[in-house]
């Protein structure tokens, strides 16, 4: 999706600000929206690239003015909903008005630190990798509706592969429920100025973790 | 862009009880359904505002930089290497330590959301998920390096990692001069977040705790 998110180039943010000695969360919502959300994903009703995309279709409008974790709750609300597990109504009321559902597991206190390693999204490969370190590639000029992790500026350009890093579960289908279709991911490496042109900063190199249905011999 | 930064930082006190009113609506809702128990809400706010941050990583860095066999062994597979410290109970998959040198300076960022290494680092700092950062560190790297007052010299070559996939990123900095035989604690006490993320450099020796 060509949206808002893939901010990857795009000019007029204005400086960096970084904060000296930044809390973890800045208000007591921010972390019981980021932890209810992980309390959420573990009872296996979405994957991360559901929730991924939850993020990419907020209107623009919202995503560039809402702070992070405004975002996240906002995500959540709709997810909740657009999946049936309460309604705007309850959220509205502030209670629940129907019994839940049946989900596959329910996080409790007990099993929390067991659940702050990240999932594995390591697959087994349906065949070899079509791409070795060194080989040149062209990034597929694709402009998707739906989630896709290729960066609009890495889009139709030129680079190296640099290393395999293994058969991992495919963003672009499992977001929209069309299965895990597990592909090959590779580093390709960018001159910064086939991305960026003649005047690109000399000393710069850009890589992306590219999924093997992004690439093509160049 | 600096409005973002406003809302993150300076929120007016109503969308503040706006938005714990909406949190806490949502949360009642999702408890009574039966899905999810509040006590392991807070347990999972307690991990990540008192175990998981970047205290994690700068032990890593410190292992690297005083065991050159940690240090080969954290290049070649960072996620196994990481495990063999015994810091956390697991570490999640293709964690790929990249090495700073004389000649190259790596930077981490997630152009298309704000993927980060948890497991290490712990939770990213709002400059990390920012529409500024995010839009400028893989096309003017030395500028975003400028806004934290670093300065590298103009023949360092620039190393851009954009996290687009599952794998995670951490930057192994270079060595301060005049650490040497240095305990790892004393080391570790020189290894900031933003050294790891690339948008820094290590504390020098005489800054040491």
């Amino acid at each position: 999706m060509d949206g808002v998110h893939d901010m990857g180039g795009m000019h007029g943010f204005g400086k960096v600000e970084p904060e000296p000695n930044e809390p973890v969360f800045h208000s007591d919502w921010e972390g019981r929206t980021l932890a209810i959300t992980r309390a959420m994903s573990y009872t296996g009703v979405w994957t991360i690239d559901q929730t991924r995309a939850g993020i990419e279709q907020l209107p623009p409008d919202v995503y560039l003015t809402s702070s992070y974790y405004k975002k996240w709750e906002l995500r959540l609300e709709r997810l909740v909903v657009a999946m049936g597990l309460a309604g705007a109504d309850e959220i509205k009321a502030g209670h629940a008005l129907r019994p839940g559902k049946t989900l596959k597991r329910k996080l409790a206190a007990i099993e929390v630190p067991n659940t702050l390693t990240r999932g594995s999204f390591a697959r087994p490969a349906a065949a070899p990798a079509r791409f070795k370190p060194g080989d040149r590639v062209r990034t597929k000029n694709i402009h998707p509706q739906t989630h896709t992790r290729l960066p609009r500026y890495a889009r139709d350009k030129v680079g190296v592969i640099e290393a395999l890093r293994g058969c991992h579960v495919f963003p672009d289908t499992v977001a929209i429920g069309k299965g895990e279709d597990p592909q090959w991911l590779y580093t390709v490496l960018f001159d910064g100025r086939e991305l960026w042109g003649e005047n690109a900063e000399p000393t710069l190199k850009v890589s992306i973790e590219a999924f093997e249905p992004y690439l093509e011999p160049a | 862009m600096a409005h973002d930064h406003d809302d993150d930082h300076h929120e007016h006190g109503s969308e503040l009880s706006e938005m714990q009113l909406r949190v806490r609506a949502l949360e009642t809702v999702l408890a009574e359904k039966g899905y999810i128990d509040p006590s392991a809400i807070d347990a999972i706010i307690e991990a990540y505002e008192t175990k998981v941050g970047p205290h994690i990583g700068a032990r890593v860095v410190a292992r690297a930089w005083s065991d050159p066999a940690f240090r080969r062994a954290l290049l070649d597979d960072g996620s196994k290497a990481v495990m063999t410290l015994g810091l956390l109970n697991r570490v999640g998959d293709h964690l790929i330590a990249v090495e700073n040198t004389p000649k190259l300076h790596n930077m981490i960022v997630c152009t298309l959301c704000s993927c980060y290494p948890w497991e290490v680092l712990g939770l990213p700092p709002v400059w990390y998920k920012s529409a500024p950062y995010r839009s400028r560190a893989v096309n003017d790297p030395r500028g975003v390096l400028a806004d934290f007052g670093v300065k590298l010299p103009s023949s360092t070559d620039i190393r851009v990692w954009d996290s687009t996939a599952e794998t995670r990123f951490i930057v192994l900095p270079m060595r301060p001069a005049g650490t040497e035989g240095w305990s790892e604690d004393k080391l570790a006490s020189l290894v900031t977040r933003d050294s790891m993320i690339g948008t820094g450099l290590p504390k020098q020796a005489r800054e040491a705790a």
